[in-house]
C-alpha cells in the first residue's frame, strides 16, 4: 500500500487538522445541525436545562439542587461531552477533506485549448470546461478534466493520481480511453471529450461522502440510529419515571443527578462516533485509492456473496508466457528456436515479446536480427496466425493448433501424433500451445502458459473464510481455464467468456438471491457493472464503464475489490462494536448513579455501592467524567475501524463480544473508579 | 437429592420430555398435516360455516391482524356485557350481583387479553354462568390467539418469498379444538381424579369440627383449573387461586399444574424446530429460556428455603424456611419454582401468597414478567422472544460485518424501528404506569387514609404497585395481593396497560414477520451468522437482559432490593 500517498498519510493527525475541526466542533453545536444526531441532541437539550437551573441557583441558592458548584462541574461536563462528539465527525471530516484535497490539488485550474465548431483553437480555463467540450492536450500538458480520448494515443503520467511513476498508454477507440484531470500527457497529442460537468467529478462525489452535512447515510447506518433513537426514548423513560419513584421514597432527586443518569444511559458514545466512523470508511476507501460514488456502496461490498474477477492481471501476472520451445519433426531444436523468434519480430502481443525473451536466453545473437530483410505476416482474424516470410523463402507460421494442423494437411503433409500428444499436455497442464509451422510442414510446438501471481492463493482463501465465491473470468479455453481456477484456489470460472456471460452468470447468482461484485474497464463490461450490485470499474476504463459503476479504482488495480469488501465490513463491524461498548458502560455507571441517588434516605443501598465511590456526588461526577471522556478516547478506533479478521462469523462474533462486550463491562468500573479517586484526592467534591 | 430440590428438578425434566413429542403434535397441526385428532374437522368446519369465513384463505400479515383485533373486540363486548348483567341472567345459585362498570371494565380486558388480573374474588364476584361461558370460554380462545399470532410468525419464517402467512381464524380454533382441549380434558381428569370438585350446585352450608357453620364455595372447578393453567391464564376460580385445596388439592395435582404452565411455551419452541426444519435454532431459544428460567427459579428457591431474617431475629427457628403466606402442603421449594414459573411465563396463577415472599423472590418474579421471555405465554412467550431475536440479529450482524439477516432475509430499518417500538412499550406502561401511582400517592396529603391502596408503604408497598403493573404489562395477572387494586383507577390504569401490553407485542412481530416473509432470500455463506450457534445465544441472553435489567434496575432497586437490604441479617 506505500503507493497510496503514504506522504500525506502521515500528515493525517497534524496540529492543523485538530485545530480545524476544534473550530468545527463549535459551529456543529448549532441545534439545527445538531437535531441530525437525535442521542447528542438529547444532551444539548440537558445541557441547555442545566444552563438555566445554573442561573437559577445563582440567583437564588436551593440546597436541594445539590449546590450550584456541582451543577456547574455537571453543566460543563454534559457541554463538554457534546464538544466532543462533534469534535469526533469534525476530525474525521477534516481527515477526509485532508485526504481529498491531496487529489483535489491535482486538479487546479490548468489552461486547455478548447476546439471550437469551426476548428479553431480557443484558450480558456479548465473551470470554465463544459460536460461535451473537445479540447487538445499536447506533450507536457497537463489534463485539465476528466475525459475521454477520441483522437490519437499519447503516454501519460498518472503518478499524481495513483502514485505509480511507469507512464501508462492511453488511446481512442479502446477500452484505455479514460483520461483524469490533473494526470499529465508525456507525448503526443490527443483530443480529448470531457465527459464531467465542473463539480461532478468522481471526486467531487467522494468529497461530499466525507462531509457530514452532505452525507447521506447508509441503510445500516440508517437502522443503528433507529435502534440508538429507541434506547435514548427508553431511557428517558427510565429516568422521567424515577423522579415520582424517589417522591414517593421520600428521596428527591436533584435535577443535575437526574439529567446526568439520563446522558450516562443513553448510548452517547456510539451515538457521539456514528457519524465519525461512516466517514472514516468513506477515508479509508479514498486512501485505497478507491472513489466510491455512494456510501451504500461500500457498505454493500463488505455483504458481497460473489466476486466475479478478470483472469488477466489479477490472477496471473499479465499475460501469459513462452515457456518452453518443443522441436519436431527432424528439427533441430536450435534452429527451431530461432524460426520462432524470427516469426514473433514483429509481433507487438505480449506473447510474442515474450517468445523473443526466452529465445534471446539461449541465442542472444537474435536481438541483431536486421527485421528490414524479413517480410511480415500479421495476425489478422481471418487467418488466424501470424509468421514470417524470409528472406531465402522459408515460411514460417504459428498459431493456435487447430489453424496450423489444418494448414499442415492442407499442404499435404501429415500431422504428428507426437504435435498432437504434445499440444494436449501442455494444455491440460494448464498453458496454451502455440503450433508451428515451416513450409507447410510441422516443425514444433511453443508452450504458452499463465504466471499465476504470488500470494493470490491465500487472498482467495481469506476471502473464501469471509465468505466471498469467486469467480474468474478468462477468455481461454475451458481445460485451461480449470488448471489456472484450480492453481489459484478460485471456486468457479468462466471460460472462453463472451462480455454477455459476465452478465449472464451475475444474472443467475443475483436470481438466487446473491450479491454481486466485479470490476471491468471496457465498454462491454458496462452493462454487467451497471447489473452488479458492487461494479468497480478502472479508471483507465472507458467513460461508459465509470458511469456504469458505482465505484472507480484510480490504480487500476484488479485486485482491489478484496480491500473495499474489507473496508465494508470494517465499516458495519466498528459500529456494532462501538453500540455493544456504549451499551455495556450502562451496567457500571448504574452501580455508580442509582446508590448515589438513594443512599442518603435508604442506607441499605449503600451495598449496591460495589466500587466503595467517596461520596454521592463524586459518583455521579465520575461516571459523567467517564462517559463524556470515553468519547475522544475511542475516536482513534473510530477512524481506524476495527481490525477485521476472516476467521468465519461466529469466531468474529465470539471475540468482538469478549473484547467489546465483556470489556464494555469492566472497563467503565475500573475507570470510574480512578476518576472518583482522583477527583478526592484534588479535592473537588 | 433433598426431596424440595429433587421435585422442581423433576418437574421441570418431564415438562420438557412430555413436550418434545407435543412440540412435534403442534407443528403438524400448523402445517395442517394428518394428526390423529383430525375427527374434529367436522366439529370445526361447522363453526367456520357459521361464521361464514374460509379457513383456507391465504392473509397476508395486514388481514391477518384485522381478523385478530376484530374477534378479540367482539369477545370483548361479549365479556363485559355479561359481567356488567349477571345478576339478571341464570346459573346464578348464589346470587352474586353485578359488576362494577370500572371493574367490569378491568375483568373483560383482562380475560381478553389472558391476563387474568382479578380485581375480584371467583366465590363471590362471579356466577357459574361467569365463569364457563365468559372466563373458562375466554382462556381458551385467549390463549387460541397467542398461539395462532405465534404460528403466522412460524409460516413467515419458513416461507422463502411472499406475503402468505396463513390464515388466522383457522389456525387459532385449531389451536383450541387441537391443543388446548385434549390436554385440558387430560389435564382436568387427573384433577377431577384428586378431587378437584366439578358441579353446579352453589355453595354448601358446612359444620366443622368446631362446630361453627360455614359456606364452603364450589363449582366447575376442574375444567377451569385446567385451562387456566395449559393457556397461560392464570384466572382461578377461587379467589386464592391453586393454593386453594379446590383447586389444588395435593402434590400430584401441584406437579401436574406445576407442569402445566410450562408445557405449551416450550412445546411452542420445539413446534418451531420441526416447523422449519431448524431443531438446532430451537435448542439455542430454549438453552436461553431455561438458562434465564434456572437464574430466577433457583435465586427465589434459596431465599424461600432460608427463611425471613425478619422472624430468625426474633429468635425464631424456621426449618422449613419462609412459611408465611404459604400452603403446607406444598412447601417453600415447590411454591417458589411456581413462583418463577407462573410470572416467567404470563401465567399468573399463584400457589402462595406472593406478598409474603422474599424480597428477592418478588425481585425475580417481577423480573420473570419484565423479560417476558423465558417460555413466556404460549404463542406470546416465542412472539417477545422474536423481538429479541431480531434486536440480537441485528447487534451481531454488524459485529461480523454483515448487513444483519435472520435465515436469510435481511433485517434493515423497518424492522428495527418496529423491534424496538415493541421493545420500549413494555418499560413505557409498566414504569409510567407505575410512576403515575407514585405520583399520585406521593402528592396526597394523607394517602393511608385517602388513597387506601397500600397497608405496607415504604419499599414494600412500592413493590406491590410495581407488580400490579408490571403483572398487568406482561399479560400475567398475578398480583402481590397486598395491594388493595379494586379501585376505579386501579381498574382502569391497569386495564389500559393490559390491553397496550397485550396487543403491540402481537401487532409488531407479525408486522416484521410479515415483511421478512415478503423479502429476498439469500443463500447463507461462511459470512453468514447462524442463529443457532452458542455464541449468538451468548449475545440473544445479553440483549434480554440488558433490555429488561437496565430499564426496570432503578425500580427494582426502590422496591424489592431496598427492601432486602432493610432486612438483612
Amino acid at each position: 500500500m506505500s503507493k497510496h500517498f503514504s506522504n500525506t498519510g502521515s500528515k493525517l493527525l497534524s496540529a492543523d487538522l485538530i485545530l480545524t475541526a476544534l473550530k468545527e466542533a463549535f459551529v456543529k453545536l448549532n441545534p439545527a445541525v445538531m437535531v441530525r444526531n437525535p442521542v447528542m441532541f438529547t444532551v444539548e437539550v440537558g445541557t441547555v436545562i442545566m444552563i438555566a437551573l445554573c442561573i437559577i441557583l445563582a440567583v437564588s441558592p436551593d440546597e436541594s439542587q445539590g449546590g450550584l458548584f456541582y451543577n456547574l462541574l455537571i453543566t460543563i461536563i454534559l457541554f463538554l461531552t457534546i464538544l466532543f462528539a462533534n469534535f469526533a465527525e469534525s476530525i474525521a471530516e477534516a481527515r477526509g477533506k485532508a485526504q481529498a484535497e491531496s487529489l483535489r490539488k491535482t486538479r487546479q485550474d490548468t489552461p486547455a485549448n478548447l476546439i471550437l465548431k469551426d476548428g479553431s483553437i480557443s484558450k480558456i480555463m479548465s473551470s470554465e470546461l463544459k460536460k461535451g467540450d473537445v479540447i487538445l492536450i499536447s506533450e507536457g500538458e497537463i489534463i485539465p478534466s476528466d475525459g475521454e480520448i477520441i483522437k490519437g494515443i499519447a503516454t501519460i503520467d498518472e503518478s499524481a493520481i495513483t502514485g505509480e511513476s511507469a507512464p501508462v498508454i492511453r488511446e481512442a477507440g479502446g477500452d484505455r480511453s479514460g483520461v483524469t484531470g490533473g494526470t499529465k500527457v508525456l507525448s503526443d497529442r490527443i483530443k480529448v471529450l470531457i465527459s464531467i460537468e465542473k463539480g461532478e467529478s468522481f471526486l467531487d462525489k467522494m468529497i461530499m461522502l466525507v462531509e457530514g452535512a452532505s452525507r447521506q447515510k447508509t441503510p445500516n447506518e440508517i437502522a443503528l440510529s433507529i435502534l440508538l433513537s429507541g434506547f435514548t426514548i427508553m431511557f428517558l423513560i427510565v429516568t422521567v419515571t424515577l423522579e415520582p419513584f424517589g417522591r414517593y421514597s421520600e428521596t428527591p432527586i436533584a435535577l443535575a443527578s437526574l439529567i446526568a443518569l439520563f446522558v450516562c444511559l443513553i448510548p452517547t458514545t456510539i451515538g457521539g462516533l456514528l457519524s465519525a466512523i461512516g466517514i472514516a470508511g468513506m477515508d479509508r476507501a479514498l486512501k485505497a485509492n478507491v472513489i466510491a460514488k455512494s456510501g451504500k456502496a461500500v457498505e454493500t461490498a463488505g455483504d458481497i456473496d460473489t466476486l466475479l474477477l478478470d483472469k488477466t492481471g489479477t490472477i496471473t501476472i499479465g499475460n501469459r508466457k513462452a515457456t518452453k520451445f518443443y522441436a519436431l519433426n527432424g528439427f533441430d531444436e536450435k534452429v527451431f528456436t530461432n524460426y520462432c523468434a524470427l516469426s514473433s519480430m514483429s509481433d507487438e502481443t505480449p506473447e510474442g515479446k515474450s517468445i523473443i525473451e526466452l529465445a534471446g536466453k539461449t541465442q542472444p545473437e537474435i536481438y541483431k536480427t536486421r527485421t528490414e530483410d524479413l517480410k511480415i505476416f500479421k495476425f489478422t482474424a481471418q487467418t488466424r496466425m501470424s509468421g514470417v516470410d524470409m528472406k531465402d523463402g522459408t515460411q514460417v507460421r504459428k498459431g493456435a493448433f487447430d489453424v496450423i494442423s489444418k494448414l499442415i494437411s492442407d499442404n499435404g503433409e501429415p500431422v504428428p501424433d507426437t504435435m498432437v500428444s504434445i499440444v494436449k499436455n501442455i494444455a491440460e497442464d494448464g498453458g496454451t500451445p502455440l503450433a508451428v509451422a515451416v513450409n507447410g510442414k510441422a516443425a514444433g510446438v511453443i508452450q504458452l502458459e499463465d504466471i499465476i501471481k504470488t500470494g493470490i492463493q491465500e487472498r482467495f482463501k481469506r476471502l473464501r473464510k469471509m465468505g466471498v465465491k469467486t469467480v474468474m473470468v478468462t477468455g481461454d479455453n475451458p481445460l485451461t481455464a480449470k488448471f489456472i481456477a484450480n492453481a489459484a484456489g478460485v471456486d468457479d470460472y468462466i471460460a472462453e467468456a463472451k462480455p454477455e456471460d459476465k452478465m449472464n452468470y451475475i444474472i443467475k447468482e443475483q436470481q438466487s438471491g446473491k450479491l454481486v461484485a466485479m470490476m471491468g474497464d471496457g465498454t462491454n463490461d458496462a452493462p454487467a457493472l451497471a447489473q452488479a450490485d458492487v461494479g468497480v470499474s478502472m479508471n483507465s476504463g472507458t467513460q461508459a464503464a465509470k458511469d456504469a459503476g458505482n465505484m472507480v479504482d484510480l490504480d487500476n488495480d484488479p485486485t482491489k475489490l478484496i480491500e473495499v469488501v474489507e473496508i465494508g465490513k470494517q465499516l458495519l463491524i466498528t459500529r456494532g462494536a462501538v453500540t455493544t461498548f456504549s451499551i455495556a458502560n450502562d451496567v457500571a455507571k448504574y452501580f455508580a448513579i442509582v446508590p448515589a441517588l438513594f443512599v442518603l434516605s435508604i442506607p441499605g443501598l449503600q451495598l449496591l455501592n460495589i466500587m466503595n465511590l467517596s461520596s454521592p456526588q463524586s459518583a455521579i461526577l465520575s461516571a459523567v467524567i467517564f462517559n463524556a471522556l470515553i468519547i475522544p478516547m475511542l475516536i482513534p478506533l473510530a477512524l481506524k475501524g476495527v481490525a477485521y479478521k476472516p476467521v468465519g462469523a461466529e469466531k468474529l462474533l465470539a471475540r468482538n463480544i469478549f473484547i467489546y462486550g465483556l470489556g464494555g463491562i469492566i472497563v467503565p468500573f475500573i475507570a470510574i473508579k480512578l476518576i472518583d479517586i482522583i477527583l478526592t484526592l484534588l479535592g473537588v467534591i | 437429592m433433598n426431596t424440595e430440590i429433587l421435585s422442581p428438578v423433576l418437574i421441570i425434566v418431564v415438562t420438557f420430555i412430555i413436550a418434545v413429542p407435543l412440540g412435534k403434535y403442534i407443528a403438524k397441526v400448523f402445517k395442517g398435516e394428518k394428526t390423529f385428532l383430525d375427527f374434529f374437522a367436522p366439529l370445526e368446519n361447522f363453526i367456520f360455516r357459521i361464521a361464514g369465513t374460509d379457513p383456507q384463505k391465504e392473509m397476508d400479515w395486514k388481514e391477518n391482524i384485522k381478523a385478530l383485533l376484530t374477534i378479540n373486540f367482539l369477545w370483548f363486548l361479549w365479556a363485559i356485557v355479561i359481567l356488567a348483567f349477571q345478576n339478571l341472567l341464570f346459573m346464578n345459585p348464589d346470587n352474586i350481583i353485578a359488576m362494577e362498570p370500572t371493574q367490569a371494565f378491568n375483568t373483560a380486558v383482562s380475560f381478553m387479553t389472558n391476563t387474568n388480573l382479578q380485581h375480584y374474588s371467583g366465590e363471590t364476584g362471579a356466577s357459574y354462568l361467569i365463569q364457563l361461558i365468559v372466563f373458562c370460554f375466554l382462556q381458551f380462545v385467549s390463549a387460541g390467539t397467542g398461539i395462532a399470532a405465534a404460528a403466522l410468525v412460524f409460516k413467515a419464517l419458513s416461507n422463502r418469498s411472499g406475503s402468505n402467512l396463513g390464515n388466522f381464524y383457522n389456525l387459532m380454533l385449531k389451536s383450541c379444538t387441537r391443543i388446548l382441549l385434549p390436554l385440558a380434558v387430560i389435564v382436568a381428569l387427573i384433577l377431577i381424579f384428586n378431587g378437584t370438585p366439578v358441579t353446579f350446585q352453589g355453595a354448601e352450608q358446612v359444620i366443622t369440627l368446631q362446630g361453627d357453620t360455614v359456606s364452603v364455595a364450589r363449582g366447575p372447578v376442574a375444567p377451569m383449573v385446567a385451562i387456566k393453567q395449559l393457556g397461560t391464564n392464570g384466572g382461578g376460580f377461587f379467589g386464592p387461586n391453586s393454593a386453594h385445596p379446590f383447586e389444588n388439592p395435593n402434590y400430584i395435582t401441584n406437579f401436574t399444574e406445576l407442569a402445566s404452565i410450562l408445557i405449551i411455551p416450550v412445546a411452542m419452541i420445539f413446534a418451531l424446530g420441526y416447523y422449519l426444519n431448524r431443531r438446532k435454532f430451537s435448542v439455542m431459544i430454549l438453552s436461553v429460556m431455561l438458562l434465564g428460567f434456572i437464574c430466577l427459579a433457583a435465586s427465589s428457591i434459596y431465599f424461600e428455603m432460608n427463611g425471613n431474617p425478619e422472624i430468625e431475629k426474633l429468635g425464631i427457628s424456621q426449618p422449613l424456611g419462609n412459611m408465611e403466606g404459604k400452603e403446607v402442603r406444598f412447601g417453600p421449594s415447590l411454591s417458589a419454582l411456581w413462583g418463577i414459573a407462573t410470572t416467567s411465563t404470563s401465567n399468573g396463577s399463584v400457589n402462595s401468597m406472593h406478598d409474603s415472599s422474599t424480597p428477592i423472590s418478588n425481585l425475580m418474579q417481577m423480573l420473570g414478567m419484565q423479560l417476558n421471555a423465558f417460555f413466556g405465554g404460549v404463542g406470546v412467550g416465542f412472539i417477545n422472544m422474536f423481538v429479541f431475536i431480531i434486536l440480537a440479529v441485528f447487534i451481531s450482524g454488524l459485529m461480523v460485518g454483515r448487513t444483519p439477516e435472520l435465515f436469510g432475509k435481511k433485517i434493515e430499518a423497518k424492522e428495527i424501528k418496529i423491534a424496538i417500538i415493541v421493545a420500549l412499550i413494555h418499560p413505557l406502561i409498566i414504569l409510567s404506569g407505575t410512576a403515575l401511582a407514585s405520583h399520585i400517592w406521593a402528592a396526597s396529603a394523607d394517602p393511608a387514609v385517602s388513597l387506601k391502596w397500600l397497608n405496607n408503604p415504604s419499599f414494600h408497598g412500592f413493590s406491590e404497585m410495581l407488580y400490579e403493573f408490571t403483572s398487568s404489562g406482561a399479560n400475567n395477572g398475578s398480583g402481590m395481593e397486598g395491594l388493595s387494586d379494586n379501585t376505579p383507577f386501579w381498574n382502569i390504569a391497569a386495564g389500559i396497560v393490559m390491553l397496550v401490553g397485550r396487543f403491540i407485542p402481537i401487532i409488531g412481530p407479525v408486522a416484521i414477520a410479515g415483511f421478512i416473509s415478503a423479502k429476498k432470500f439469500t443463500p447463507e455463506s461462511a459470512g453468514s451468522l447462524k442463529p443457532d450457534s452458542v455464541i449468538f445465544g451468548v449475545v440473544l441472553f445479553s440483549v434480554i437482559l440488558i433490555l429488561g435489567a437496565l430499564l426496570f434496575f432503578p425500580g427494582l432497586a426502590l422496591g424489592p432490593v431496598s427492601e432486602y437490604f432493610s432486612i438483612m441479617k
